[in-house]
């Protein structure tokens, strides 16, 4: 089926003059800055965004914080509002108030880096949903990889972390089969749904602002009388979707944020 | 999935629109995995040791100052219910000591008023007394003198009569004292001197 869309598109592409419409592809979202476009090791664009979003929160965490005082400043209470989000409504009252502290860092690194990059995929000159490209949000998933069964394996130990995954009080024929599904959520579906999830919505929306304005572009420039009028609701799509995009954007951050909550806290649970 | 996969790549690749370098959209370019980790790693050193430190430090400070905030306001409340408690003690035993002092007040008024007209009367009375006596003294002195002045003029008008100074004579004798005494003694009655009427009148 993708192949089939591929296909035609790369045909469409491929048999088009200049006059004719370029559908935009993957392809778009390789962007090299240094090394050359057939380097896989090429400095991208997206990196340099990552490295700059890291720049920018750092800078405006640290400025806002430096004197933080019981009575904030404007920029401390904005800060401590995200944060205040990240620490009671996802750290506090997922993974519990005894152990939730020292995961804090973690959670709000986590939450502001993939919410500000989330939010450049909208914001001029950038626009570049830097977690489109799907090593960052593949790092960011196996850093949490690691993290939550680290802290499995510390609390239960090697077999205690292996029994915790399966639910008590279950008839023992099933076990075996439960312990495989369980297993199989633990080191595959989680990570995976994870990683791909934010991904995906993140790719899959610039894919489809990419189309929406590319093709009012072109339909204003290159079509008909008729088809200059489509594109006007060509662009107003591409508006909607904006908009649309900055719910999604917060929203994936807050599910990345919020499920690896969920995983630390399912490892350090007592009982599965 | 890997065949299709491999199917695609071959078929973007023959025809120029991609290269092995940028590779499936799902499958992550090393490059940039590295960045992410590296990226990550920065960010959360400087949260770690920076801001939530900061942050948490904040909050601990507020949820005390809120409550040390609401005690002081507890405490001092409690003091000022004592205080009030006290005033309000105070007052009562301050109006039972203003209403005991009117009470000694009014009472020593009336012993002062009763014991000032009792020295106002005995001072009358000594007053009237000391007159009495002045008066009796005078009376006494007055009817010495007369007598004196009696006697004088009786022999004057004896001697008159006489024709001679009867003086030495009744000073020699004491007649008229002796006269007078036995007068006022009631041994001697008066007698009328001259016609009835005139002696009478006289």
């Amino acid at each position: 089926m993708s192949s089939d869309v591929l296909t035609a598109l790369g045909a469409l592409a491929a048999s088009g003059s200049g006059d004719s419409y370029e559908t935009p592809t993957p392809a778009e979202f390789w962007w090299p800055l240094w090394g050359g476009y057939d380097n896989p090791w090429a400095f991208t664009r997206p990196s340099l965004v990552l490295l700059l979003s890291v720049g920018l929160i750092a800078w405006w965490l640290v400025a806002s914080t430096r004197k933080a005082a019981v009575v904030p400043s404007k920029g401390q209470w904005i800060t401590e509002q995200v944060y205040g989000l990240v620490r009671n409504s996802i750290a506090k009252d997922v993974i519990g108030s005894h152990d939730f502290l020292k995961f804090v860092p973690l959670l709000f690194t986590m939450f502001t880096l993939i919410l500000v990059n989330n939010l450049f995929g909208i914001i001029p000159p950038i626009q570049y949903p830097t977690m489109s490209r799907i090593g960052f949000p593949m790092a960011l998933t196996l850093i949490v990889y690691v993290v939550y069964h680290v802290v499995g394996f510390r609390k239960h130990g090697f077999a205690g972390y292996l029994k915790s995954m399966i639910p008590g009080g279950l008839p023992k024929a099933v076990l075996p089969f439960i312990f495989v599904l369980e297993f199989i959520t633990y080191y595959v579906t989680r990570p995976l749904s994870l990683c791909l999830r934010l991904f995906g919505n993140m790719f899959a929306g610039h894919l489809l602002l990419l189309l929406f304005i590319t093709a009012g572009d072109y339909m204003l420039l290159h079509g008909s009388i008729g088809m200059k009028l489509v594109s006007v609701g060509s662009y107003a799509m591409a508006f909607v979707m904006t908009a649309f995009e900055i719910l999604v954007e917060f929203l994936q951050a807050y599910i990345f944020t919020l499920l690896t909550a969920t995983y630390i806290a399912s490892s350090l649970a007592d009982e599965h | 999935m890997q065949l299709m996969a491999t199917t695609v790549i071959g078929r973007l690749v023959s025809e120029g629109e991609t290269t092995p370098a940028q590779g499936l959209p799902i499958l992550p370019n090393i490059g940039e995995l590295i960045v992410g980790f590296i990226a990550f790693a920065i960010l959360f050193v400087i949260v770690w040791k920076k801001v939530v430190p900061n942050l948490e430090k904040a909050f601990a400070e507020r949820a005390a100052a809120i409550e040390g905030g609401i005690r002081n306001a507890e405490e001092a409340q409690a003091q000022a219910a004592a205080a009030l408690e006290q005033y309000q003690a105070q007052l009562r035993e301050a109006r039972t000591e203003a209403a005991k002092i009117r009470d000694e007040a009014k009472e020593q008024g009336s012993a002062i008023i009763a014991e000032m007209r009792e020295q106002a009367q005995a001072e009358a009375n000594r007053i009237t007394e000391t007159a009495h006596k002045q008066i009796d003294a005078e009376r006494r002195q007055a009817v010495v003198s007369l007598r004196g002045e009696v006697g004088r003029l009786s022999t004057d008008l004896a001697s008159r009569i006489v024709g001679e100074s009867l003086h030495d004579e009744v000073r020699q004798k004491g007649l008229v004292e002796r006269f007078l005494a036995e007068l006022e003694s009631g041994a001697i009655r008066p007698e009328k001197v001259g016609t009835d009427s005139a002696g009478a009148g006289a």
